[in-house]
This record gives structure tokens, sequence and C-alpha cells, in this order.
């Protein structure tokens, strides 16, 4: 197999987190990764986006919304 | 999500009128019902609407639930059916500023191509093909504040011009935290075709904040 090259590499990242690759696949990954400071740089960007969106502030039900349920929840039984 | 009892007991709960069996759940779930109805609709206020329209419809349809898929689940198409039947009804349209991306904006809104600019990378012939040109610039470490008010803005907006399929995708696995089992089975889509809608999320993001930072950083 040849050496993963840096387009191939940025299109086999979410795989490789999901832990989609193959064994060789993966290893040809991580090869890449060893030598290359862009791909690395980009992998840990893509992590830290990931990172990011978990910290959005939660949404939640408005107040009114919520107590319009649960009063229609109670009338119900 | 911790907290919520396993589904018989839920039920069992739910219909003999347990109001705080129903506050939890109102509690635990609305939040990534409201994100993900915002995937369809035009509109914060409609997704809300969405929102509640469903959780009347689960208070009304409670007893028929045959518990032949999770209850979650269940709650979720009744979201999804509801919120795309009312995305249809007010023709959503992903606005023209989105789909142009523009030369300097990094992935792709469609499903397929490059997910990165293919310019930025040697070109067949060079001595190394395939190579970035120049490596992506560094952001500020989490140190700095990965995450100020402006960039969370920024992100909130961007998840807003993805295609529905998309954000849909990328709001249930990294906003609120969903396993991708779960996702294929709330959006009814095979493993493979959730990996490419969440790659490519997730590549337009990353794109959107490194474009953000270099014009913070001059
Ligand atoms: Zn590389």
């Amino acid at each position: 197999m040849t050496d993963l090259d840096c387009q191939e590499f940025v299109e086999q990242v979410t795989a490789f987190l999901e832990g989609g690759l193959d064994p060789a696949e993966e290893q040809r990954f991580v090869d890449h990764l060893a030598l290359c400071d862009g791909c690395d740089r980009y992998l840990d960007q893509v992590r830290q986006t990931v990172h990011a969106l978990r910290e959005l502030p939660k949404e939640a039900l408005s107040p009114e919304n919520r107590q319009a349920l649960l009063n229609i929840f109670r009338a119900r039984h | 999500m911790e907290g919520i009892p396993p589904d018989e007991v839920l039920v069992a709960r739910l219909r003999s009128g347990e109001e705080s069996a129903f506050a939890l759940l109102l509690d635990s779930w609305s939040g990534g019902m409201l994100r993900l109805a915002r995937s369809f609709v035009s509109t914060e206020e409609s997704a809300a609407e969405v929102v509640q329209e469903t959780w009347l419809a689960v208070i009304e349809g409670i007893d028929r639930f045959e518990g032949r898929s999770s209850l979650k689940t269940w709650i979720y198409r009744i979201l999804t059916n509801q919120a795309k039947r009312r995305g249809v009804r007010e023709h959503k349209v992903v606005p023209v500023s989105s789909i142009q991306t523009g030369s300097s904006a990094e992935g792709s809104l469609d499903d397929t191509g490059p997910t990165v600019d293919p310019a930025r990378f040697r070109p067949a012939g060079d001595p190394y093909p395939g190579h970035w040109w120049e490596f992506p610039a560094s952001w500020p470490t989490p140190e700095q504040g990965l995450l100020g008010g402006e960039a969370r803005i920024l992100l909130s907006q961007a998840l807003v011009e993805l295609p529905e399929r998309q954000r849909a995708v990328i709001v249930l696995r990294d906003v609120e935290g969903y396993s991708s089992d779960e996702v294929c089975d709330l959006l009814e889509i095979s493993q493979g075709n959730q990996r490419v809608l969440l790659h490519r999320a997730r590549a337009f993001l990353r794109g959107k904040l490194e474009e953000y930072y270099k014009e913070a950083k001059p």
C-alpha cells in the first residue's frame, strides 16, 4: 500500500476518530500522522471543534412552555 | 442523561400520571429536540412550537406506545415527522449565501467532493503531490480561551448554515453527545451515511473556526 498524502489524510479523520478504519488503513493514517506536523495540527483542530460543540450552551424549554405542558399533563390524569 | 429510569418504569409512571417523571423527560430531552427541530424549520420560534406539539402528542399517545422502539426513539420520530411537515409548509430553503463557499471558506456544503479546498495541497507533478502547501495556522490554546463568546456565536451560526441532514447528525452527536448507534436509529440512516454527514459537518465547522482565528489574529 502506498503512503497516505495529506489530502487523503484529511478525508479519513472522522473514520479514524470513529474507529472505522481497518487495521491497515489505521496504520497508514498513524504513520502519516507521526511524520506530518500539518496533519497533526489538522486532526487536533477537528478534535477542538468537537470539544467546542460539546461546550455550546444547552437549550431548554422556555419556563412558560414547560409550565404549560406540565399543566396539560396534570389535567389529563 | 443519568437518572432516567428504564423505559418500562418510565412509561408506567407516565401512564399513571406521575408529573415528576414527565418533568424529568422535559428537562432531559427538550434541549436536543429543540436543536434537532431547528434543522428542519426556519426559526427558533417554529422549532419551539414543533417541540411543544411533540410533547402534546406524547401526552396524548403514551397509552398507545407499544415499546417496539425505545421511548426516546419513538418521541424523536414524532418530532422529526412534525418538524419535516412544518419545514415543507414553510418552504425552508438553504440561503444562497451559505451555498456559495468563498475561495477562503473551508468545507463543502453538499455531500460529496473534498472537504478541504484542493488548492491548499500541492498538485500532481509536484515533488510532494497531495501535501500541504502551507500547514493550517495554529489556533489559540484552550487556556487562551478557544471558545470565547464570539467563537461560540460563530459556531451556533455556522450550525444553522449546514444542510439539514448534516446539521441533524452533528447536533445529535457532537452537541448533544448521543452515540452513533442512537443517531442512526433516531434519524433512520446507515452508519456509513452518518459518518459521511458527520465528517462533512465537522470539516465545515473547523473551516469556520479557522477563518475566524485567521481574522482575529492578522
Ligand atoms: Zn500530512
